[in-house]
């Protein structure tokens, strides 16, 4: 163990998570079959953090020359929520590869219609990750369901010989190896990693915002010993994802009493039965945060909690129940307070749910922002410039 | 003592219903069931404790409960398990809240395996439960990627609010106002190599995963079907 995660484990105090629980250290198992050439260990490279899982199991966060696995609900809904994770890499200095080479998870299908199976799933992860690979860089996975499928499908490829078997075979036919990162990381655990270097770039007072935190099921339910857990961050009895970074950043982090559920994402429901996700995102979510802790708004780090979330509000409403909380992720939040544009970068105009307050109460002027994405718009109406650059956004 | 049954632990003599589903098919679906690798990962018994219960969001608005799947699972009770595949299976969130169980088991695991078989056997819950469900199974498999912008349409979504609308009318432009030189693509997330897909559909054929789509949804597995060979032997790739 780091004396970095023994010093963090050390504050622990009052709080032991129950030893019969602890999940094994994958890594043995990783290694093991790595020596038994049976698959290839992708390692972090020197330049990482060692950050403090649910069961003290320290994880290294790679901080930059990373592979971003993208999230196809962030990128075709929320485009915004993308942007801004490579908008704070580009500002840090940060390199990147945003791969056109990669499929998304394709978990929504396996969780939603079941039209998968375990080989394919398996598959295409190890696809994807080969893809990673070779191109020398470490994934950073965007989405919290691809986070926690890709735990899944390791911890099944570590115990069933005979899936590593098929898999094995299916990556033949495509002329790629069988790799395995030595961590999957989550890009709201590399944003844990980065609080201090990013609070350190804050150029806004949030001391007067208030922010409620949804922890995304996928992330810390989902295979829960890979997830971060800090001290410092709720006493360690919640993950320290998201809210770590609201705190470094001077936030004021408020609880509510239905934390711990779900959003009513639902997969299915999401698209066929929102009656459901509506009720649940609204009813056990957004009023109770409403009542509990009167939020600016609620963050959160996955695809699907975002969306739950931003977009039950607007028919709810109808029904004059209490909400009305604008929804975005994180790094969205975090790329705000680091002067990102809201429109350029942050992209709030495809949310849904009324961000307008909270930008006043932040100190940007939302009308300028708008008036001058505006003249974006119409260079590129013009034909005068074919797409927005991220020089247009200054990094 | 009219619910006086054959049962003494049960109030009706037919509490699992499907009396016209012979016991041996549905034996034959929960031996899949339980056959699955995944299976005894996701069940070692169960205290029939609830905590499962309190943490499913499915659990508060649908006649649904994780507890009555694992313990039917549990019990290996085969009329429960198969009325369960018809009528619970396709409730669940497949959030994983259930994974809080102190046994350790993951209901919402057994479920998914669950699903899997009742669509590969083109099981009633599973045609139903994915009705209107074909445009976004034919996305995934032909794109590799599930959620693409142009899915955004005021008629598809009318009760996410009017910002839909803004974003359907002025979906081309609004998508070249974003600076990731990835995300100028409107029919799908991002802009995925065509190497990338031909690649994808060599593991949806390899893995029987196309193949599971046969029963529930005929007409989309034969256009999948034609477009992946197609494609696959226009570049030569041979399985
Ligand atoms: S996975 Fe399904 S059964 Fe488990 S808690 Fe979530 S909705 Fe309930
Ligand atoms: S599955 Fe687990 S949590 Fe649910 S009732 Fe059984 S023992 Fe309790």
């Amino acid at each position: 163990m780091s004396d970095a995660v023994a010093v963090i484990l050390s504050k622990k105090s009052s709080f032991e998570r129950e030893p019969d629980r602890r999940s094994a250290d994958f890594h043995e198992e990783l290694f093991a079959l790595e020596a038994a050439g049976e698959l290839i260990v992708q390692r972090v490279s020197d330049d990482y953090v060692n950050v403090p899982t649910k069961y003290g199991i320290p994880k290294k966060i790679q901080r930059g020359h990373l592979w971003h696995h993208k999230s196809c609900g962030q990128c075709g809904h929320i485009p915004g929520y993308s942007t801004s994770i490579f908008w704070i890499m580009r500002k840090l200095g940060y390199d990147y590869n945003d791969p056109r080479d990669q499929t998304s998870c394709t978990a929504w299908n396996y969780y939603a219609s079941a039209t998968s199976n375990q080989a394919a799933q398996a598959a295409v992860a190890l696809r994807n990750f080969a893809a990673a690979y070779e191109t020398g860089y470490f994934p950073l996975i965007h989405c919290g369901t691809s986070y926690g499928h890709y735990k899944e499908v390791r911890n099944e490829l570590l115990h069933q010989p005979e899936l590593r078997a098929q898999v094995r075979k299916v990556l033949g036919k495509l002329g790629k190896e069988m790799v395995i990162p030595e961590e999957i990381v989550h890009y709201s655990e590399w944003l844990y990693a980065m609080r201090d270097e990013i609070a350190a770039n804050s150029i806004l007072d949030l001391s007067k915002v208030a922010v409620t935190v949804h922890p995304a099921c996928h992330y810390y339910k989902l295979v829960e010993g890979d997830a971060i857990y800090d001290p410092d961050v709720w006493h360690g009895q919640r993950t320290a994802a998201v809210s770590g970074l609201v705190q470094a950043l001077g936030a004021e982090l408020k609880t509510y009493s239905t934390f711990f559920d779900c959003c009513g994402f639902g997969f299915r429901h999401i698209l066929v039965q929102r009656d459901f996700t509506r009720s649940f995102a609204t009813l056990r979510k957004i009023e109770v945060m409403r009542e509990e802790a009167n939020p600016d708004v609620v963050l959160t780090h996955d695809t699907g909690c975002v969306t739950a979330l931003d977009k039950s509000q607007f028919a709810t409403r109808a029904h004059d129940r209490n909400v009305g909380v604008p929804v975005m992720s994180e790094a969205q939040f975090a790329a705000l307070s680091m002067g990102a544009h809201p429109f350029k970068v942050c992209q709030l105009h495809w949310h849904s749910t009324d961000f307008r307050p909270l930008l006043e109460k932040m100190g940007i002027d939302h009308e300028k922002a708008w008036a001058e994405f505006q003249e974006d718009l119409k260079r590129l109406e013009s034909g005068e410039q074919q797409y927005l650059t991220w020089a247009d956004t200054g990094v | 003592m009219a619910n006086v049954t054959a049962h003494p632990y049960l109030k009706l003599a037919d509490p699992a219903g499907f009396a016209e589903v012979p016991f041996d098919e549905k034996k034959r679906l929960i031996d899949k069931v339980v056959a699955d690798p995944r299976f005894p990962h996701y069940l070692y018994g169960c205290y029939e404790c609830g905590i499962c219960v309190a943490a499913c969001p499915s659990a508060r608005f649908y006649d649904f409960s994780p507890r009555r799947i694992a313990q039917a699972a549990a019990r290996l009770d085969i009329e429960l398990m198969f009325q369960q595949m018809e009528e619970d299976i396709w409730e669940c969130s497949q959030c994983f809240s259930c994974l809080r169980c102190p046994r350790g088991n993951n209901p919402g695991g057994v479920i998914t395996v669950m699903r899997e078989v009742a669509v590969k056997e083109g099981l009633h819950s599973a045609k139903s439960a994915l009705e209107g469900y074909s445009r976004i199974i034919y996305k995934i498999m032909s794109t590799g990627t599930q959620v693409s912008p142009d899915m955004l349409q005021p008629d598809a979504f009318p009760d996410w609010g009017p910002e839909v609308k803004d974003v359907s009318e002025n979906l081309a432009l609004w998508r070249r106002a974003l600076p990731p030189e990835t995300h100028h693509t409107t029919t799908t997330g991002w802009e995925v190599a065509d190497s990338t897909i031909l690649e994808l559909y060599v593991i949806w054929l390899e893995t029987g995963a196309l193949e599971m789509i046969r029963e529930v949804d005929a007409g989309i597995h034969m256009i999948l079907e034609e477009i992946m060979e197609e494609r696959l032997e226009e570049e030569g790739i041979e399985l």
